[in-house]
């Protein structure tokens, strides 16, 4: 059986969650990885939701906002943009691969573009294999 | 007080022994404590042999104070041994809550660990490529050392632990306040802490605590304390300098930010905080004042090694717990 990346999207509410509905009532063909929570700000995407993930066995973690400039709380985005390369800092230093987690800006508009983005991270992730996270958690606790 | 005296032993895993010194920095208590207890096992105060503690019946001391977390497989089987034996086991310090500092060794392999410490080290002699063994034959007779683990546990990721004292260490008056509430549920006249209770720390966060003036924070460049001279009424993040006091539980009395060394987030997670390291690069990305990414990875350039200062205690208390390099 070929390995299924299993994604895990946080995507704001007002642009970029919107651009994937777009995706899906323009009816456009995109990898089914993603599994999505809706935000309501790319702010409220607190790092420890990334790790979250990671640790629940997420292979990969995708993060949407508005553009800069474009946010419905005027500079939300902004903080999760200051929040990406620290929190990209510490996953490199816990040894997390650099495809696995992905900040990207989708407007409402941008159907198109947030199914490309998913279709990229899909195979960059598929590359790497599943996170080892998980299982390396478990056998931790069964053989020291 | 009961006529029987209270049991009690007091051990160390992959600790300093910075814990043990706490405990005597009590003062005179630890005359009523002497007092009021036999001390069945204390490794660096008293005498006291691991067969002593394999002789007792289970549940034969009242408290286990442990301070240390599980490098190798000594601190494992002891500190089961004593969760045996014992009615409350009490995990004491950083480094029993969390990992604590030997834990920051999860970012590192086994294998680069032995490497660094026994091959590829300008202090070995050249041609010494010895790396200890847990079994080794010595003129025909077996030596044996403890295992080296893989990584470090904190205490509950190896025993069941019922209560937890942070702080590295645990501040003497609150060490003698966990003492007394576990003396005074022992001996009936309080109700014990529920299970699983972080006592000898408050429900808050250190800010809360912290006397110095607060507002709007914004930073255009971080400072290591020596490299700044330091307004000390001001809060020390807004002056740039790097502090784990919003992520941290308070307890402590605020010491380090009250010298003027920024809080290193020694007693952990605040109350309901699942990964303090994520609060704290939270706390941190949020102050930088500037709206273009080239500029926020110029201002985390000064910021040298976060996640090593965010996870100082708790490496093995975070989310991933260690390194997953492959």
């Amino acid at each position: 059986m070929t390995f299924e990346p299993k994604i895990v999207g946080f995507l704001c509410n007002w642009c970029s969650y919107t651009g994937a509905d777009l995706a899906g009532t323009s009816r456009i063909h995109y990898a089914p990885n993603v599994s999505v929570i809706r935000v309501m700000c790319s702010a409220r995407i607190d790092p420890t939701f990334v790790l979250k993930a990671l640790a629940d066995g997420a292979d990969g973690v995708l993060i949407c906002g508005c553009h800069p400039g474009d946010c419905h709380y005027t500079e939300g985005n902004y903080k999760m943009m200051r929040r990406f390369p620290l929190l990209k800092k510490l996953l490199a230093d816990y040894g997390i691969e650099n495809d696995r987690v992905r900040l990207e800006w989708v407007s409402a508009s941008e159907g198109q573009r947030f199914a490309d983005v998913v279709n990229d991270m899909t195979e960059r992730v598929r590359a790497l294999g599943p996170s080892p996270v998980k299982m390396d958690l478990a056998t931790d606790m069964a053989e020291r | 007080m009961a006529d029987k005296k209270l049991q009690l032993a007091i051990y160390w895993g992959a600790a300093c022994g910075g814990c043990d010194v706490s405990i005597l920095d009590t003062n005179e208590f630890i005359l009523d404590v002497d007092k009021a207890a036999d001390v069945r096992l204390w490794p660096i105060a008293a005498d006291g042999k691991y067969a002593d503690v394999e002789a007792m019946d289970d549940g034969e001391l009242d408290v286990t104070i442990m301070s240390g977390g599980v490098r190798n497989s000594e601190n494992e089987h002891i500190a089961k041994l004593l969760r045996q034996k014992s009615k409350i086991f009490v995990a004491y310090g950083s480094c029993a809550y969390m990992g604590g500092i030997p834990a920051l060794a999860n970012l590192v392999p086994r294998d680069e660990i032995f490497t660094r410490a026994y091959l590829d080290n300008p202090s070995i002699e050249p041609g010494n490529q010895t790396i200890p063994k847990p079994e080794t034959k010595v003129n025909g007779y077996d030596l044996n050392i403890p295992d080296f683990y893989k990584r470090v546990y904190k205490l509950d990721q190896v025993i069941d632990v019922d209560y937890y004292v942070p702080g590295c260490p645990p501040q003497p008056d609150q060490c003698k306040a966990a003492i007394l509430a576990l003396v005074a549920a022992l001996t009936g006249q309080a109700d014990p802490p529920p299970k699983g209770a972080v006592v000898g720390a408050f429900e808050r966060n250190l800010c809360d605590d912290c006397e110095r003036e607060k507002s709007e924070k914004k930073i255009s460049r971080f400072y290591r304390p020596w490299e700044i001279m330091q307004d000390p009424k001001q809060c020390l993040m807004e002056q740039g300098i790097l502090c784990a006091g919003s992520a941290t539980r308070s307890g402590c009395g605020v010491r380090c930010p009250n010298s003027g060394i920024p809080c290193r987030g020694c007693y952990g997670p605040a109350p309901n905080v699942l990964d303090q390291g994520a609060k704290l690069l939270s706390a941190v990305s949020s102050i930088i004042d500037s709206q273009d990414p080239a500029e926020i990875d110029e201002i985390l350039e000064t910021l040298p090694d976060f996640t090593s200062f965010a996870n100082r205690y708790g490496v093995a208390a975070s989310l991933l717990q260690r390194s997953h390099r492959q």
